[in-house]
């Protein structure tokens, strides 16, 4: 689940060749914008068949509370 | 839930027109690199759109997408029995633009007429007012005019929304026809979201004031004031790829809809990613999923009926056609519909300088 997260994360920022970590707070990301925000959504419906709602999404920070976010609504 | 099934209506005729001024995104040094355009380009899959000058109004595109098609299909326009003109973008906050379209197009005053205020959901809401209408049989003839020129209420350094919006207007001919197939319809309201996608400033919840027209800088390069559109497009983007596929599997269910026999499906024209991601649901070949995003942009509440004028042309002229249509943005509002085409009369897509 974490890495299959943290490599679509790494494709839609086009940063194939750096390290993404949990702890990194995803919106200081240089590549971090709003299409980049729209590519996060689509995949994580794509990818996890769920859908964030924009209240909660925005109380994310770090790459672990999106992945925490996710699993907690594939159960 | 909202499920509509109006008898004894068709579909007669669809027009649609466009300004003849072209802005591109290819270059725009709206950002700050040819790259970045670029990549709008690639996500939103908007490369151009049509951009109304000061003097075309919505009610302008509307009205001569109307005039084409009444002459093309030879109506007598006195046979036009109701009006309805939806649009975001009316001639003046008072009277309804409705009123002085019924006069100017030379209808009878004998006219039904009235205006709706509604984005991207505007046209299938439509089908449902003026089927609604005519059902009966009382009235026989109706005239849905649908148009937006939503340019004029972006701000030209706003990234989010500028280089996405193009502007349009339709024209759709309706009819008492007993022996046509229903329109069947599911409809849906989010208004949760309302601020999602508004304008914040004009209406009377919070009036013009001289600070209406302060440009603020919202983000570096990003000026707007409060008379001008503001998206979230996260939170719109978050609920059309949730809820309009459901919308459009109710009205499969619902009505039994045998989905390989729908020739195509018309769905906004919101942006590339919304609309592949809409259409991956339901594993729609790209051929059923005809748009008009690249040369139009989205076209608001214009995008559907653009769709059938631009990319269905000679289908709809020359075929009998099923067809799936969804709609779906501020409110946030959404409709879905299924109708069937036959050989009705479409005009050429136009342009009005």
């Amino acid at each position: 689940m974490k890495d299959k997260l943290i490599e679509q994360l790494k494709e839609i920022l086009e940063v194939e060749d750096r390290e993404i970590n949990l702890e990194d707070k995803f919106r200081e990301y240089e590549e971090w914008d709003s299409l980049a925000y729209l590519s996060v959504i689509a995949m994580i419906d794509e990818e996890f068949d769920v859908v964030i709602e924009t209240v909660d999404f925005k109380k994310l920070l770090t790459v672990d509370d999106m992945l925490q976010a996710i699993e907690s609504r594939m159960k | 839930m909202a499920l509509q099934s109006i008898s004894n209506v068709k579909i007669s005729g669809i027009s649609a027109c466009v300004p003849k001024f072209k802005e591109s995104n290819v270059n725009s040094p709206l950002f700050q690199s040819a790259e970045d355009a670029q990549r709008f380009i690639d996500n939103t899959g908007v490369e151009e759109r049509r951009i109304a000058s000061e003097a075309i109004c919505s009610s302008d595109l509307c009205f001569h997408a109307a005039e084409k098609l009444i002459a093309e299909i030879g109506w007598d326009k006195s046979e036009i029995d109701c009006l309805v003109f939806i649009t975001q973008t009316p001639d003046y906050i008072v009277p309804a633009t409705s009123c002085g379209l019924q006069h100017r197009l030379g209808l009878s005053e004998e006219c039904h007429t009235f205006d709706v205020t509604l984005g991207c959901s505007a046209w299938v809401y439509g089908l449902s007012i003026i089927g609604s209408l005519l059902s009966s049989g009382w009235m026989k003839k109706g005239l849905l005019l649908v148009g937006e020129t939503t340019s004029k209420t972006k701000s030209k350094t706003d990234k989010t929304t500028y280089p996405l919006f193009g502007d349009a207007g339709t024209a759709t001919l309706l009819e008492y026809s007993p022996e046509s197939p229903a329109i069947k319809m599911h409809s849906g309201t989010d208004g949760s979201k309302q601020l999602s996608i508004y304008i914040p400033d004009g209406g009377f919840r919070s009036p013009v004031t001289k600070e209406s027209l302060e440009m603020v800088e919202v983000e570096p390069g990003l000026t707007r004031n409060r008379l001008q559109y503001i998206m979230d497009g996260a939170q719109v983007f978050t609920f059309t790829i949730s809820k309009v596929p459901k919308s459009i599997k109710k009205l499969i269910e619902n009505f039994e809809i045998d989905q390989d026999q729908v020739d195509y499906f018309l769905l906004h024209q919101a942006n590339k990613m919304i609309v592949d991601k809409i259409a991956g649901k339901f594993k729609l070949p790209p051929e059923k999923v005809p748009g008009t995003l690249k040369l139009y942009g989205n076209t608001s509440c214009s995008s559907i009926p653009l769709t059938i004028v631009s990319e269905l042309n000679k289908q709809v002229r020359n075929k009998h056609l099923r067809l799936i249509a969804s709609g779906f943005g501020s409110g946030l509002s959404l409709a879905s519909a299924y109708f069937e085409l036959d050989k009705i009369v479409c005009p050429e897509l136009f342009e009005i300088e």
